[in-house]
C-alpha cells in the first residue's frame, strides 16, 4: 500500500506542533529505551511468526511438508502450482467459496454497519421515551458473544425455516450493539447540535440531513465500524457451521475446515497444500482492507475519548 | 472406504463439538416421533418391483455423504437410471454430519433421502426413530450376501434400517523393517504382542509398538474382539450397560500392561505426526480397520514396501481367530424422505454388486461377500505392502469379526466424553479398567437424562 502520509487526514484541521520551537515536552522526542524496544520486536516476531510460516509452507506440495523443515523453504517452489490448484480444486469450490464470503460480507457487514450509523445517529440526536432503556439493552448485548448466541438462533432460525439458506448467515450479522454502541458515542461528539439546527431551520428533512451531513461527519465512525464487522463476518466460523449443511453456501472458513478434514477420512487424500495456500489466500483481502483503511480507523479507535 | 473417521479426532475440534454437543443434545430424544413428514411406501405395498417402477420416473433424492467413492457411483446409477437425479450433499464427516442432521432433523427441514451414517451411529438415529425402516422393502433377502457381524449392525432392534457400504474388520498392521531390525516376532497373542512391545521400546527408547492416546472407537473394538458385549438394548428404550463385562475386563488388564508402564506412543491418531511415525517406523504396529490401506499409502508413503499384514492377535495361544469391526459406514433412508421408493433403490445400487465393485477399485473395503472373496479382489498385491496379497489376510479377517455386538444408542455422544475418564487415565498412567467404569456410569447417566431406562449392571 502506498501510504506515505501517516498524518490522518481529519487530523489535517488541527495545527502541527511546530517542530523547531517545541522545547517543551515532546511526546515524540522520548529517550529511546532499548528495553522497550526489544520487547517491541519480540511482539513484532511473535505475530509475524504465522504469516512467515504460512508463506512458507503454502510453497510447499503436499509431500514435502512433512521432509522439510517447517520453518524454512525446501523442495519446489510450488507456491503457484498451489494456487492453481487451490482454485480448480474440485470444480472450482474455492472460488464458491470465496464468492459467498464475499457476499456475507458486502451484505452483512455493509448492513451492520449502515444499520449501527443510522441507529446510532438516532440515539445520540433524538429525545424518545424509553432511550435509557435502549441502552441498557445495547449495553448487555455488547457483553454476550456471538459464540454464545449461535445455537440458540439455530434453533429459533429452524422454526421459521431460514436454516441453510444464506440469510441465516446475513440476518444475524446485521446485528451489531458493538457497532451501534460506538456509533452512538461518535455521534453525540462529532454532530453538533447547532448544525442539525441550522440545517432543519434552512427546511432540510431529516433524512436529508442523515445523509448529506451527519453521514459525512460520521464517516470515521462508520469506518471503523466498518471494519470491525467485515473482519468479524470474513473470519465467522462458528455460525455457518451450524447453519449450513450444504457446500455451496459455505464460506471460506467452513469450506477449507472440510477439506482439511478430508485427511481424515477413510480413503480421504490429505490436501494440506491446499488448505495452507487456501488460508494464505483468504487473507490476503482482509489484510488489503486493512492497510487501504488503517487511517480512519485509527482516528476513530479513539473517537470520544478527548472531550471537547 | 468410506467412512471411518478415526473418532480420536473428534474432541480436538472443539468449536465444532461444542456445537455438536449442544445440539446433538437437544436434539436427541429417545422418545421422540421426530422426523416429520410421512414414510411414503411403507408397509407391504413398497417390494422390488415398486421400487423398480419408482427408479424409471423422474425424480430428485438428496444424499448425505462423505465418502470420495460416492461420487463415482452417483455418476453409475444416474447413468443406470437416468430419470432419477442424485442430490450429492458432503454435509462434513463423521460427526460432523451426524450434527447437522441431527439439527435438520430438530428442524424438521432439510432433511436428506439418504444419509451415509456410521455402524457406531446408526442406532442413535434408528431408536430415535429417524430412519426409515427397511422392512418391507425387499432389502431382507440380501442378508445372505453379508457376514453375520454387519448384519447385526444393520438391523437395529430387529428392523433393517440400512444398508452397508464399506467396513473395518480388523487387522494387525505392522512395519516388518522394524521387526526385523529389533529381532521381533510376528504377534498372534496379545502376550506376544506385549512381549515385543517391551522388548522394542527397552532397544530404541524413539521407537513403540503402536500409538494409542485413549480412543473410544479403538477401545470399544478391542472390547468386541475380547469377547465384550457391554451394552445391550432392548425395545427402543431399554439399554443396560455391563461394567463388570468379562471381555472389558479382558482387554483393559492387556492393555494396561503398555499404558501403565508408558509402552504406547503419546502421539495422536490422525495427526501429521502420527502419519509420520507411520511412515518412519517409530510407530511399529497398528490394529485397525480394513480401510487402512490406502491411507497408509497416501500420508505415509514413507513406509512404501516396508509394512505388512496379520490377523489380529487373540487372548489364547492356537485359539481361533477373532477380529472385531472398526469404523465403516452404513446408508440409511431417513424417515422424512418423500420419495424413500427411490433412496431405497439407490442404497440398493449401493450396497450391492454396482456400487461395492466401484468403492472396491477406488480403495475402500467393501462389505460385500461376492467381492470379498473374488480372486481379483483377493490376488491384489500393492507395493506399498512388499506385494502381500493383503487382501487375503482382510477377508479372512471380515469373516471372523465375533457376532452379536451392539453400541450405545447414545454412542455418539458416549464416545465425546471418553477423554474426560479414560483420556484422563491414559495420560496419568493409571488403570484403564476403573476409568472404562467410570466412562460407562457417565455414559448410562446421559442415556438416563435423555429418556432410556438404563440399567447398569
Amino acid at each position: 500500500m502506498a501510504v506515505t502520509e501517516h498524518a490522518p487526514s481529519g487530523a489535517r484541521r488541527t495545527v502541527r506542533p511546530a517542530r523547531h520551537t517545541a522545547k517543551r515536552w515532546n511526546p515524540n522526542k522520548r529517550r529511546k529505551s532499548w528495553k522497550l524496544t526489544a520487547v517491541m520486536t519480540l511482539g513484532l516476531i511473535y505475530s509475524l511468526l504465522p504469516l512467515f510460516w504460512l508463506l512458507v509452507n503454502a510453497s510447499k506440495t503436499q509431500a514435502n511438508l512433512f521432509s522439510t523443515n517447517g520453518m524454512w523453504f525446501g523442495g519446489h517452489f510450488a507456491l503457484l502450482d498451489n494456487v492453481r490448484q487451490t482454485l480448480t480444486y474440485n470444480g472450482d469450490e474455492f472460488l464458491h467459496w470465496f464468492g459467498n464470503t464475499l457476499i456475507y460480507v458486502v451484505v452483512g457487514a455493509g448492513g451492520a454497519t449502515f444499520l449501527a450509523t443510522i441507529g446510532g445517529y438516532g440515539l445520540a440526536k433524538f429525545d424518545f421515551p424509553g432511550k435509557r432503556g435502549v441502552l441498557a439493552v445495547v449495553l448487555g448485548a455488547v457483553a454476550v458473544p456471538s459464540t454464545a448466541l449461535a445455537v440458540p438462533t439455530f434453533l429459533m432460525y429452524s422454526k421459521i425455516g431460514l436454516v441453510n439458506t444464506p440469510w441465516a448467515i446475513i440476518i444475524p450479522s446485521l446485528i451489531n450493539p458493538f457497532g451501534l454502541y460506538l456509533m452512538w458515542i461518535f455521534a453525540r461528539d462529532a454532530i453538533p447540535n447547532e448544525l442539525l439546527e441550522a440545517a432543519r431551520v434552512d427546511g432540510a428533512r431529516e433524512w436529508r440531513i442523515f445523509f448529506s451531513i451527519t453521514s459525512r461527519l460520521l464517516r470515521p465512525g462508520m469506518i471503523t465500524v466498518l471494519l470491525f464487522a467485515v473482519v468479524a463476518t470474513w473470519n465467522n466460523y462458528l455460525l455457518p457451521l451450524v447453519m449450513l449443511n450444504n457446500p455451496k453456501l459455505y464460506p471460506l472458513t467452513v469450506g477449507l475446515v472440510q477439506w482439511d478434514a478430508q485427511s481424515q477420512e477413510a480413503g480421504g487424500a490429505p490436501i494440506f497444500n491446499l488448505v495452507l495456500t487456501g488460508s494464505l489466500l483468504m487473507i490476503i483481502p482482509i489484510m488489503i482492507v486493512f492497510l487501504v483503511m488503517q487511517r480512519y480507523w485509527q482516528s476513530g479507535l479513539t473517537a470520544g475519548s478527548v472531550k471537547q | 472406504m468410506t467412512a471411518t473417521i478415526r473418532t480420536a479426532r473428534v474432541w480436538r475440534r472443539s468449536a465444532a463439538v461444542v456445537a455438536a454437543g449442544a445440539l446433538a443434545a437437544a436434539g436427541l430424544s429417545a422418545c421422540s416421533s421426530s422426523g416429520s413428514g410421512t414414510s411414503a411406501g411403507a408397509g407391504s405395498t413398497a417390494n422390488a418391483s415398486s421400487i423398480a417402477a419408482a427408479l424409471q420416473k423422474k425424480s430428485t433424492i438428496t444424499v448425505w455423504a462423505w465418502a470420495p467413492q460416492d461420487k463415482d457411483i452417483v455418476a453409475a446409477f444416474e447413468k443406470q437410471y437416468p430419470n432419477v437425479t442424485v442430490n450429492l450433499v458432503n454435509a462434513g464427516s463423521s460427526t460432523t454430519e451426524y450434527t447437522k442432521l441431527q439439527n435438520a432433523i430438530k428442524a424438521g427441514s432439510g432433511i436428506p433421502d439418504v444419509a451415509q451414517i456410521e455402524y457406531y451411529a446408526l442406532p442413535q438415529f434408528s431408536l430415535a426413530g429417524s430412519v426409515q425402516s427397511l422392512d418391507g422393502y425387499g432389502l431382507d433377502s440380501l442378508k445372505s450376501d453379508y457376514s453375520q457381524a454387519v448384519w447385526d449392525a444393520i438391523e437395529v432392534n430387529g428392523n433393517l434400517d440400512a444398508v452397508p457400504q464399506d467396513t473395518g474388520p480388523m487387522a494387525l498392521f505392522y512395519n516388518e523393517k522394524i521387526f526385523k531390525q529389533y529381532g521381533l516376532t510376528v504377534p498372534t497373542t496379545w502376550d506376544q504382542y506385549v512381549a515385543d512391545a517391551v522388548k522394542l521400546h527397552a532397544a530404541n527408547p524413539n521407537e513403540y509398538i503402536t500409538s494409542d492416546t485413549g480412543d473410544p472407537g479403538f477401545a470399544t473394538s478391542m472390547i468386541w474382539q475380547a469377547g465384550g458385549k457391554p451394552y445391550t438394548v432392548s425395545g427402543a428404550t431399554s439399554v443396560t450397560v455391563d461394567t463388570k463385562d468379562a471381555g472389558t475386563a479382558k482387554w483393559a488388564a492387556q492393555w494396561d500392561q503398555m499404558e501403565e508402564k508408558g509402552l504406547l506412543s503419546q502421539v495422536s491418531g490422525w495427526t501429521t505426526q502420527w502419519f509420520n511415525g507411520l511412515g518412519n517406523g517409530t510407530i511399529a504396529t497398528l490394529v485397525t480397520g480394513a480401510w487402512m490401506p490406502d491411507n497408509l499409502e497416501t500420508s505415509a508413503a514413507a513406509g512404501s514396501g516396508d509394512w505388512r499384514v496379520a490377523p489380529m492377535p487373540t487372548y489364547t495361544s492356537g485359539g481361533t481367530a477373532a477380529s472385531a469391526e472398526n469404523g465403516g459406514s452404513s446408508y440409511a433412508v431417513m424417515k422424512a424422505s418423500s420419495n424413500a421408493l427411490v433412496a431405497a433403490g439407490f442404497e440398493q445400487f449401493l450396497a450391492t454388486q454396482p456400487g461395492e465393485t466401484i468403492l472396491a477399485n477406488e480403495g475402500g473395503f467393501p462389505a460385500l461377500n461376492s467381492i470379498l472373496n473374488s480372486s481379483s479382489f483377493l490376488d491384489q498385491a500393492p507395493a506399498y505392502f512388499g506385494g502381500q496379497k493383503i487382501n487375503e489376510v482382510l477377508s479372512a479377517a471380515a469373516a471372523s469379526v465375533l457376532p452379536g455386538w451392539s453400541y450405545l444408542p447414545f454412542q455418539v455422544y458416549a464416545n465425546s466424553i471418553f477423554p474426560d475418564s479414560v483420556g484422563k487415565a491414559y495420560e496419568n498412567k493409571t488403570d484403564i479398567a476403573a476409568a472404562l467404569s467410570t466412562w460407562n456410569n457417565a455414559s448410562a447417566t446421559y442415556g438416563q437424562q435423555q429418556g432410556f431406562t438404563v440399567t447398569v449392571k
